[in-house]
């Protein structure tokens, strides 16, 4: 018995990239603009879809692949809206995986009719750390942060914050009350992601929803533009 | 927290190269913006190991200096905080020439001296 070196030179992640991109295959084939919606636990994302997907969305037909540890809370709170709802559990892996990664939102996919959407937004598990590493075959990704979670974020997050296409600032209303520095957390985010989107709303008031609408609509042509 | 995220796809990784061999080391090259600790890593990479042909392997984790260099002005430089934009032109276009990194590099595997002829 002896040892051996066996040059691998192999991003540790390729084997999720290569199941994204099959995703997204499967994506482009059937027309359909897919966005990943990450944050932190409590951020705002279910209301935010609530408000974005509700009425006053226009001839878009959306759908959502609701990722969470386990239970129906957050599809059960999209029922209302009439569309496509799938729920995702990751508690079938090690102690329930903190992420969605490429192979559980291929998983779910069967139960999606893709050529009946337009968009597919991927709510994934609530969490500022794991999220970030696993693309899924997305067209975009948004970060949800909210005011309540304070304006130092993107500077302990750095990773999420530059594995994004959009932030999204949820829960203005709340702004005066917890002492949230708009433009301290506004210099971080371009501190760790120059030139990257925000976008302040209020998923409680419908304050800044329209304008998300707007950039998800114009999301096909970016996505067009840069390929 | 991603560290177990991280070691169990360095040791899918692993495995897969390691053709059913006994594996006793791997080589990981962590890029500095990943932000990987790696105590917590290794600790990961001991438990999801277990019961593959990893376990019982060391894991040597190589940490990569994130490098930066601004498109328009060329200027490359490193950091210890994480501040993007360029020193010198205050530029956003700013790609990561090195700090990215999440490679296995290479494994060190068991084997029968009568299967290398």
């Amino acid at each position: 018995m002896h040892r051996v070196r066996v040059r691998v030179v192999e991003d540790a992640l390729d084997a999720n990239n290569t199941i994204a991109q099959a995703n997204r295959a499967d994506f482009d084939r059937a027309g359909v603009t897919v966005v990943n919606l990450m944050s932190a636990p409590g951020a705002g994302k279910t209301t935010l879809l609530e408000r974005v997907l509700g009425p006053g969305l226009g001839s878009v037909r959306a759908g959502v692949l609701e990722g969470d540890v386990a239970g129906s809370l957050d599809a059960d709170r999209l029922a209302h809206l009439h569309i496509p709802v799938v729920q995702l559990n990751t508690d079938a892996g090690f102690g329930g995986e903190c992420h969605l990664d490429a192979n559980m939102v291929r998983s779910a996919l069967p139960a999606l009719d893709l050529d009946a959407l337009d968009l597919l937004i991927v709510e994934n598990v609530g969490n500022l750390v794991c999220p970030a590493e696993f693309r899924i075959g997305e067209d975009a990704r948004i970060m949800v942060s909210s005011v309540a979670e304070g304006a130092d974020k993107p500077l302990k997050y750095p990773l999420m914050f530059r594995a994004c296409e959009l932030v999204v600032i949820n829960k203005i209303d709340l702004a005066p009350y917890v002492d949230f520095d708009m433009e301290r957390f506004l210099h971080y985010v371009d501190q760790v992601h120059p030139g990257v989107r925000t976008l302040p709303v209020s998923a409680r008031t419908g304050d800044g929803v329209d304008e998300l609408r707007d950039w998800l609509s114009r999301l096909p042509d970016r996505v067009g533009a840069t390929a | 927290m991603h560290e177990l995220s991280i070691g169990s796809a360095v040791v899918d990784t692993a495995v897969r190269h390691a053709g059913g061999r006994r594996v006793r080391t791997v080589h990981l090259r962590v890029g500095q913006l990943r932000q990987v600790i790696p105590d917590s890593l290794t600790f990961y990479f001991d438990l999801v190991s277990n019961e593959t042909v990893c376990e019982g392997a060391r894991l040597e984790v190589e940490l990569v200096p994130a490098v930066l260099r601004c498109g328009p002005c060329a200027r490359e430089w490193t950091i210890d905080v994480p501040a993007f934009r360029c020193p010198t032109c205050g530029g956003a276009h700013v790609e990561a020439l090195a700090g990215n990194e999440l490679e296995v590099e290479s494994i060190e595997v068991e084997e029968d001296t009568a299967c290398i002829a």
